[in-house]
């Protein structure tokens, strides 16, 4: 691999938010490590929208209803394992669990059943109307998420208990952000290899060209719907641990507000940059904790920062940091 | 019940022409110049907070309503030279977040300005009370001003572009941007004036709606995204489209809090009946969106995807 | 990040000289809706805290406000960072239902004392009592149980009653209902957030209720309100106070003149603490205070009765005194029942227009006395 700025850049960006928890957990000071940690999730989420919005070209405005649908199968599971309540009980039973490790692939499968349904319909349609489209599938789950009683409705749902994973104490802050950052890690690797695969190839392809790649047989609709369950996964698998650090999920995590802001990591640090989202997710929450000191109207100064960023740098902060435009 | 249900069909209705003011402006900025305005539901916003705070300080409604066009006018306006025009050009990603980041310097702008209590604005005294139908019907005499308001809206917006020459203009830009631009006509300024006049419509509907409702920070979010359903639904830029969306979204969303909670009660316990029968009228406009674009990914009345 | 440090060495002096005073320091986490359009509720809660500790000339407290937007998830990072970074010793101020469900067990779950301003789910008051978890305010189907005896007492036999579709809307209706004798001829539950009523109007002119009940917070009470006035329905209206309270009643405007509503608090209740609270709230902040605030300045004044007697490290014995609730409230009596909930006087109050501001009188006790109706689930 070439020694680029980008990958001087890349490796920063990662070197200094392993470096945050580390300094803090030596002075003593857990809380930030939960913010690094809440950094990793989000960028998670990030690099998992990234790849529809970035290198699929599908702009998803409901990325949100999978980060929800990751917290949700977390907190179902959970709260039924801490109260010994079976999730079905017929023929045969369901339990519970408070294993990470049985959690994370059922939010995963369940969300990207999920996306299968949702990306098929939404992919019927292009442009305004599937960003529209998207945006009415994650707001007809907020909708039913806050006024279905069964998981707490409105207040949300607790389960008062960090999950389990093995050898490792998961009420250590610093355990918890190893495992997320690992996580992290791996999808960021995951995403370098699909965009580096044929697979890729032909994604990248049917977003410059469509009409070209119909001609040479290969149908953008399955690629789209591929890029699409793959994205909505990993921003699920995003949304389970998102629910573990919190021990609690509620409909604010579907709320159409949580996909903006899921987008708004994106481009921050860099639309189609493998860690933009990564620098994104950062610099908003350095800046939400910074803002938030010297006035009570910081999300005004937020607005203002993030419309700089649109409008005078495209390339996000990895774009500015490495003086070009990214194109894949 | 047959009152009462004439009184629903008329609430649909008015509901629907809420709907449309909004929309209208949105889908006219749409379709000429393929933008994504997330910011509408600001205008929508601020149109209401100065309306409340003129009417508040003159004590007069109408000056209120004046002075709340002017502002949106002249907020759409600045936001357009300032930060619009540089979005032509790029994505609709690009044009998303953009928009998004005017939502909080708006709403946190405004909170900033006007405070964080809701304003006061009622309905001025000669459009207020019922009135009374033969047959015994009552209602809201400043409802169906609303509904005039909308019918009225609509065709000044027919004729604006089916007979006037901006209207030629904003059709030649729809076309083709490129020629409109070759054949002289000042492109900028026409862009400046359609979305000065897209604000100028989502103020007045703020001012309008914001009577009836409480004037507060972030009152332009739900009705941006029911918005946003009404003119997918109609077919972005069009008009028409617009008009019908609304109508079908009101009647539906309406209808639906009224009938399924009902409906539900003839099937199982009345109090999960009510439960679960507003659940689901919640996400029936979603639902409706959904199946029509899945149907007819263009809209009902959309020329192109 | 906003520290407030309320420092006076004199008066720690005097109160260490007069005798019987532990003047420990005591950190307190406040945690409150400062900015969005939730912001009014909170900023009052803060001030009338602020209040009641400055007005004491409190020693040795410091205070350590954090905004939480009202978001769940922000409202439990910034508890967990209360705890674990600033080490507070009581965590205090939430407004909203779901967000203390989400801060409240996990806080007294780490051994940090919980001091309710506002939401008092009924989770947190039956079979989830705890010995560090206190509700200054009520319980949250204290206001809407008082509406229903009131509605049962004024005679109302055909009511139609109202509320969000989520756990509060329905604890309200059931809290009204446990009260109210008559027929209820019809339940709606509204969309969170709604904004426009004329359907539900439409239903209440059709079902022949001689009155109706409503629990519409903020924004939505407003609108409620707002439409009712224009419609020709003129059946009255009774509700719990949160949608005539005092930052919201201007907004509303005459639409809400003579509507009652219920609380256990008003700016008239006539006793010295109160009088007191209202002349230096106004001279303060330059307004009327809220229920929030009174609240706030409420929890500030039993949270310094109870320093004066123990330390706060000491759980048992801080504990024990803040259960002895030995302080002037604003709301004139008040103890704690067995579940650490309030038992107090519900009045009912009608909305009037005094110099030209519209505020509430008044006009009778709906309730005395009243605890809530989980304190035996409570095992503790």
């Amino acid at each position: 691999m070439n020694i680029t700025r980008e990958t001087v850049v890349n490796s920063a960006v990662l070197a200094l938010l392993v470096l945050v928890p580390v300094v803090a957990q030596l002075r003593g000071d857990p809380f930030t490590i939960t913010l690094a940690t809440k950094v990793a999730i989000f960028a998670l989420a990030g690099v998992g929208l990234n790849l529809a919005l970035g290198f699929g070209g599908l702009i998803s405005f409901g990325h949100a209803a999978f980060f929800g649908i990751g917290g949700y199968v977390t907190g179902i599971l959970a709260s039924h394992a801490a109260n010994y309540e079976p999730l079905f009980d017929g023929a045969f039973t369901v339990n519970g669990t408070q294993q990470m490790l049985l959690i994370w692939p059922i939010a995963i499968v369940v969300a990207g059943l999920f996306a299968v349904v949702i990306g098929a319909l939404s992919l019927r349609t292009s442009g305004v109307f599937f960003i529209m489209l998207t945006l009415a599938f994650s707001q007809m789950i907020y909708y039913f998420a806050v006024s279905w009683p069964s998981y707490g409705g409105e207040d949300g749902l607790s389960f008062y208990t960090r999950n389990q994973f093995p050898e490792l104490n998961m009420f250590d802050p610093l355990n918890y952000f190893w495992v997320c950052f690992t996580l992290l890690i791996l999808a960021v690797g995951l995403s370098a290899m699909i965009t580096r695969s044929r697979f890729g190839l032909a994604l990248g392809g049917a977003r410059q060209n469509p009409q070209r790649m119909a001609s040479i047989g290969i149908r953008p609709f399955w690629l789209s719907l591929t890029i699409f369950v793959i994205s909505a996964m990993m921003t699920a698998l995003a949304g389970s641990l998102y629910a573990d650090l919190n021990r609690f999920v509620s409909p604010a995590m579907l709320n159409w507000h949580m996909s903006g802001e899921i987008m708004v990591f994106v481009i921050l640090g860099g639309n189609r940059r493998l860690l933009g989202p990564v620098a994104g997710a950062g610099l908003y929450i350095l800046a939400e904790h910074l803002l938030g000191q010297f006035s009570d109207y910081w999300q005004f100064f937020l607005g203002l920062v993030l419309l700089a960023v649109v409008l005078f740098a495209p390339g996000g902060v990895i774009g500015i940091l490495t003086r070009r435009r990214g194109d894949v | 019940m047959t009152l009462l249900l004439i009184e629903q069909i008329l609430n649909g209705l008015q509901y629907g022409m809420m709907l449309f003011l909004m929309a209208a402006g949105l889908t006219l900025v749409f379709g000429v110049m393929g933008l994504i305005n997330l910011a509408h539901g600001s205008l929508y916003m601020l149109g209401a907070f100065v309306c409340a705070a003129v009417a508040g300080f003159t004590g007069s409604f109408w000056l209120g309503l004046v002075a709340s066009l002017i502002a949106s006018a002249a907020a759409g306006a600045v936001i357009e030279v300032a930060v619009i025009r540089r979005l032509y050009a790029r994505d609709h990603l690009d044009q998303v977040l953009a928009t998004f980041a005017l939502i909080l310097v708006f709403s946190e702008g405004c909170r900033w300005v006007f405070g964080s209590s809701p304003l006061f604005l009622t309905v001025p005294a000669v459009l207020s009370g019922a009135v009374t139908f033969p047959g015994g019907l009552q209602y809201p005499l400043f409802r169906l001003v609303i509904i005039f308001v909308g019918l009225a809206v609509a065709g000044g917006l027919f004729w604006l572009i089916g007979g006037t020459r901006l209207g030629v203009r904003i059709r030649a830009g729809e076309a083709d941007r490129g020629m409109i631009a070759a054949l002289g006509v000042d492109i900028s300024r026409l862009y400046t004036i359609v979305f000065a006049l897209g604000a100028a419509l989502a103020g007045i509907a703020g001012a309008l709606v914001g009577t009836l409702q409480s004037v507060q920070v972030g009152m332009g979010e739900p009705v941006l995204i029911l918005a946003f359903v009404v003119i997918v639904i109609g077919g972005i830029g069009s008009i028409k489209g617009a008009l019908i969306g609304a109508l079908l979204v009101g009647m539906t969303d309406t209808m639906g809090r009224f009938l399924l909670p009902m409906g539900f009660a003839q099937i199982m316990d009345p109090a999960a009946a009510r439960g679960v029968g507003s659940a689901l009228a919640s996400i029936l406009i979603y639902l409706l969106m959904a199946v029509v674009l899945v149907v007819r990914p263009q809209g009902l009345f959309g020329a192109r995807t | 990040m906003k520290i407030v440090k309320t420092l006076f060495p004199s008066l720690a002096l005097s109160l260490a000289l007069a005798g019987g005073a532990i003047a420990e320091p005591v950190k307190v986490g406040l945690i409150t809706t400062l900015s969005g359009g939730g912001a009014t509720l909170g900023i009052d809660t803060r001030d009338g805290f602020l209040l009641g500790l400055k007005q004491a000339g409190a020693t040795d407290v410091e205070v350590i406000v954090e905004d939480d937007q009202q978001k769940p998830d922000v409202a439990v990072q910034l508890a967990d960072k209360m705890i674990q970074s600033d080490q507070v010793d009581v965590l205090t101020g939430i407004v909203w239902s779901n967000l203390a469900m989400a801060v409240v067990p996990a806080a007294v779950g780490q051994g940090k004392f919980y001091l309710s301003t506002n939401a008092a789910p009924s989770q947190l008051a039956g079979a989830g009592c705890n010995p560090l978890y206190f509700s200054v305010s009520y319980q949250n189907d204290n206001l809407h149980e008082a509406a229903g005896a009131f509605a049962t007492d004024t005679g109302y036999n055909k009511v139609f009653i109202m509320a969000p579709n989520y756990p509060a809307g329905k604890d309200s209706l059931a809290g009204f209902k446990r009260y109210f004798k008559g027929d209820v001829v019809d339940e709606v539950y509204t969309q969170v957030g709604q904004t426009d009523y004329a359907g539900e109007i439409a239903q209440i002119r059709a079902s022949g209720a001689d009155a109706v009940f409503f629990f519409l917070p903020g924004g939505m009470g407003i609108s409620f309100m707002k439409q009712y006035a224009d419609s020709g329905v003129d059946l009255p209206l009774v509700g719990p106070a949160f949608s005539f309270d005092q930052n919201i009643l201007q907004a509303a405007g005459k639409a809400a003149l003579g509507v009652h509503n219920t609380s256990n608090w008003s700016k008239d209740i006539d006793n010295e603490a109160n009088k007191t609270f209202v002349a230096e709230y106004k001279a303060e902040y330059g307004r009327l205070p809220s229920i929030y605030a009174s609240y706030g300045y409420d929890t500030a004044h039993l949270l310094l009765s109870a320093m004066k007697t123990a330390d706060v490290k000491d759980k048992e014995a801080f504990r024990a005194a803040l259960a002895k609730a030995d302080f002037a409230s604003v709301r004139g009596k008040f103890s704690f029942g067995p579940n650490q909930h309030p038992i107090q006087d519900i009045y009912v109050r009608e909305v009037v227009e005094e110099d030209g501001i519209l505020t509430n009188r008044i006009v009778s006790t709906a309730l005395a006395d009243r605890a809530d109706a989980y304190a035996a689930e409570c095992k503790m």
